[in-house]
């Protein structure tokens, strides 16, 4: 990187004080994977952020041009792990919307369950990060422990934990597991009698409250124009639910509200998601009973060719809205794909809100952001 | 508001006939798409995010584009307020050195997206604050996601 | 052949040998001493959090902290070109050295004490500030701008609690009227000095283990090597031994903090009560299973607190902490003076 000359500065009380640069990253316990930050401070006052990009940038949108459309589904998981489960279903719902595809109800419901339950992990693995990152390393074995059951639930329907692959253009690849709906049942009043442990652990304290109140405060202007998406967006009074506005799956047969809150600050985006998380349980209780019999996929062609056109589709991961843009000229392999990253965007604003606060509020207001690296250099 | 009144709004913000006109389209896309020239886009985008009646504040995907002999900026435009949605589309056929202008001004995210399609389609913008490569590194040589890249090491071409 | 065997009267008779012996003796048993608290925190830890801890090494896995030790002295030493050779040597042997000083005074039991001068708490105050300057020379002479946050961070942390560990400890003074620790301990026969004085004593006693655990560096005061903020702030660019002195002061510390809010607060090694005072060697395991109950809350505090932030911090000390400790040095004195101290 280029190496700017500073000024030195004078402070108040006629002492020259200097900014200096500091690396945070690649690889530093808090930028979650490989972000690189160069910060910009004066002794610990942040002044800039300046994020560097790419180290693990795999060219996704470049090999989708040259493989199949059911070949895509899989690239997909690796942009937001966390959420791999709704990227999957992202691009399956733009190709079944360009061949004008009905997906059976049945589909329909268990993509919207198995999504939700996608968000709640990721959530619970944001929350215990997020303490492990305010210092309070107790909660990240919290977390992993609900998240685990999840992932359980999702190695003995889908085969994987982390990267699904579950979806396929036309539906799912197999059945659910005759357990699923069982164990899916068991997991909603464990999660919710262990929820309030996370308040008891984390949102009452007052260190952590002192913490994160106030730090990195994002109003809803900046946030729509940052292109905040997701519960970062909604923590501002930003009401940008894709669930809502644009309902897919069976999003549209569920009663649910959309969480938001007016601070703006770190505390807010906190609450944001944890409320998420019971919004979720609830969607999901509301269509565990009622997965409706019939087929796991309608069949398509071998060989998908979509017809010549543009196809878009939003839906909102744990992260925001992540969108799907498909440029067709009628062959086989789609002539660009690009991803809409809910991270990069969310990424964008952290200079602007980072500024002016301290070392640990960059890292407290970085964890509340919830970043996942892949997902941002794709 | 409507694809229609969308579509009769923005033709009445370019009442002269000299200059070419703003072409709509909504085949094969479930969103109105504008065609615009270079030279008229920042014009069309201020009016777009600042008139109240279309109200656009949030772009939510900027997509580079090689369509072959032109490069182009696809622009994904929607209303918090009326929750309608807008794709401004614009091209150049200049591969040498395509200029658009930015408008990281009327909306902050463009910033990024913006370079990260002047890294990977080579693509500038003009009136851009700090236009470098997002992900690539600074020596990085052409722009891989054009279609004439080509890197015999890296890619695999079927 | 006559001057050397002066020379070994001279050691004989001034007792060098003896001092050489016990300090040999006293420097053995707590570096296992402090082996042995890494096993306790990380057992704690793993209590705290849901999981087993380590148990592959040795019955229960007593030897996992041996193993590491061993590991650590054969690693390699790295360092970066640029440090200050001299001080980032020599910055791990004063956290080091400093923190198995203050061990000396303690009295373990009635006769089990190395070292009784006659300013014993002044002599540990002292001593436990400065610790801090190994670790200022450490991040300073790393040449990393990680290791000197760190560091500086340490330099205000520590300047700022100081003052509250040794207000709170003044406190008790009062109460005592020496600072010999052997004396403190007579006075207690007659009730432990938290009971003795009752409402300022215990106020004394939060104040001092909310400022022990930041003088250690413990979370939730864990500013200076605040791993989500600093990487592993001053001790960033050090490997091998001398990590594992950092590390294993840092433990000793930890102990030490406990064993004079023990012999402060709670009677040393006198037993509740009298109850085996007729066994002088159950005061050993009097001391120390009061010392370890003190660990333990400190390791409870680590396990289940998030960090502050660095004004917080200072905040803290200098707003609330520092004003509260006068008035209640105020107060001890009236207590003192009225004569309204509980005396069994």
């Amino acid at each position: 990187m280029e190496t700017a000359t500073l000024e030195p500065t004078i402070t108040k009380k006629g002492f020259k004080s200097e900014e200096y640069f500091i690396n945070m990253g690649p690889q530093h316990p808090a930028t979650h994977g490989v972000l690189r930050l160069l910060l910009t401070i004066d002794g610990e006052v942040i002044k800039k952020v300046e994020p560097d990009l790419g180290y693990i940038h795999r060219s996704i949108e470049k090999m989708c041009e040259s493989n199949s459309y059911q070949q895509i589904v899989h690239l997909t998981d690796r942009l937001d792990y966390l959420s791999s489960h709704i990227n999957n279903e992202a691009v399956c719902l733009c190709v079944e919307n360009a061949l004008e595809l009905e997906v059976p109800e049945r589909v329909k419901v268990i993509r919207t369950i198995l999504g939700e339950l996608t968000r709640i992990a990721s959530h619970t693995l944001w929350w215990g990060v997020l303490g492990m990152d305010v210092g309070a390393l107790t909660s990240y074995f919290y977390g992993f422990r609900d998240r685990e059951m999840i992932n359980d639930i999702f190695e003995e329907t889908c085969g994987a934990r982390l990267t699904m692959n579950y979806n396929i253009p036309g539906g799912l690849m197999e059945d659910i597991h005759p357990n699923f709906v069982k164990r899916v049942k068991e997991f909603i009043p464990h999660f919710r009698s262990k929820l309030p442990e996370y308040d008891r652990l984390l949102t009452g304290n007052i260190i952590f409250q002192k913490r994160t109140k106030g730090v990195g405060v994002l109003t809803k202007e900046d946030a729509i124009n940052f292109g905040a998406s997701g519960p970062v967006a909604r923590a501002s009074g930003h009401s940008c639910d894709v669930r809502k506005y644009h309902p897919y799956s069976a999003l549209d047969k569920v009663n649910f509200t959309e969480i938001l809150d007016t601070a703006g600050d770190s505390f807010a985006r906190y609450r944001v998601r944890i409320a998420e998380m019971w919004e979720s349980l609830d969607i999901i209780e509301q269509l565990i009973d009622n997965i409706p019999d019939g087929d796991h996929k309608v069949a398509t062609n071998a060989v998908i060719k979509l017809p010549k056109g543009d196809f878009y589709q939003k839906v909102e991961t744990a992260r925001g809205e992540f969108g799907v843009y498909i440029i067709s000229t009628g062959t086989k392999n789609p002539y660009r794909v690009k991803f809409r990253s809910p991270g990069l965007s969310n990424l964008s604003l952290l200079n602007h809100i980072a500024v002016g606060g301290k070392i640990g509020d960059l890292v407290a207001t970085m964890a509340t952001i919830d970043i996942v690296v892949p997902d941002i250099d794709r | 508001m409507t694809n229609e009144a969308l579509q009769q709004t923005i033709l009445s913000w370019f009442p002269d006939a000299e200059v070419p006109q703003p072409q709509f389209s909504e085949e094969g896309s479930q969103y109105l798409n504008v065609s615009i020239e270079a030279n008229q886009l920042h014009e069309l985008m201020q009016l777009l995010k600042n008139n109240p009646e279309t109200h656009f504040d949030y772009l939510f995907c900027l997509t580079g584009v090689d369509y072959g002999k032109e490069l182009g900026v696809v622009y994904h435009l929607e209303s918090t307020m009326h929750r309608h949605i807008l794709v401004v589309k614009v091209q150049t056929s200049d591969r040498e050195n395509p200029i658009f202008e930015s408008v990281q001004d009327l909306w902050a995210t463009a910033n990024y997206h913006e370079r990260e399609v002047f890294d990977f389609f080579g693509i500038k913008f003009s009136n851009h604050p700090n236009l470098k490569r997002l992900f690539l590194s600074e020596d990085w040589e052409g722009y891989p996601l054009r279609k004439d890249y080509v890197d015999e090491s890296n890619m695999v071409v079927k | 052949m006559n001057s050397i065997s002066n020379i070994i009267d001279w050691f004989i008779n001034t007792g060098v040998l003896n001092m050489a012996m016990i300090a040999l003796i006293y420097l053995t048993v707590f570096a296992v001493l402090g082996l042995f608290l890494v096993l306790l925190e990380r057992k704690v830890a793993a209590w705290f959090q849901l999981r087993i801890g380590p148990n592959r090494v040795g019955y229960l896995g007593l030897f996992q902290t041996i193993a590491d030790a061993l590991k650590l002295v054969s690693k390699e030493l790295t360092g970066t070109v640029k440090a200050d050779k001299f001080l980032y040597n020599l910055a791990p042997y004063f956290v080091i050295v400093t923190s198995l000083m203050a061990l000396a005074v303690f009295p373990f039991t009635k006769d089990l004490q190395a070292f009784d001068i006659n300013i014993g708490i002044f002599f540990l105050i002292a001593i436990s500030s400065i610790g801090v300057i190994g670790i200022l020379l450490g991040g300073w002479s790393s040449n990393n701008k990680f290791a000197l946050i760190g560091a500086m961070r340490s330099g205000v942390q520590t300047v700022s609690y100081e003052l509250s560990v040794g207000l709170s400890l003044l406190t008790m003074v009062i109460l005592t009227g020496s600072l010999q620790l052997s004396e403190i301990i007579e006075v207690q026969k007659s009730g432990w000095l938290i009971v003795q004085g009752h409402i300022p004593a215990i106020i004394a006693f939060m104040i001092y283990m909310i400022s022990g655990t930041a003088e250690t560096n413990r979370a939730p005061f864990d500013m200076v090597e605040a791993e989500s903020e600093l990487g592993a702030g001053y001790h960033t660019e050090y490997s091998g031994m001398k990590f594992a002195y950092f590390f294993l002061a840092e433990f000793i510390n930890m102990f030490i903090i406990a064993a004079i809010a023990t012999t402060i607060f709670f009677g040393g090694w006198l037993s509740p009560f009298g109850i085996t005072d007729s066994l002088p060697w159950m005061g050993l395991l009097w001391f120390l299973a009061k010392t370890f109950v003190l660990v333990f809350l400190m390791m409870w505090f680590r396990w289940t607190f998030p960090r502050l932030r660095v004004d917080q911090l200072l905040t803290l000390e200098w707003k609330y902490l520092l004003p509260i400790n006068l008035v209640n040095l105020v107060l001890m004195a009236v207590i003192v003076w009225l004569n309204l101290t509980i005396q069994i």
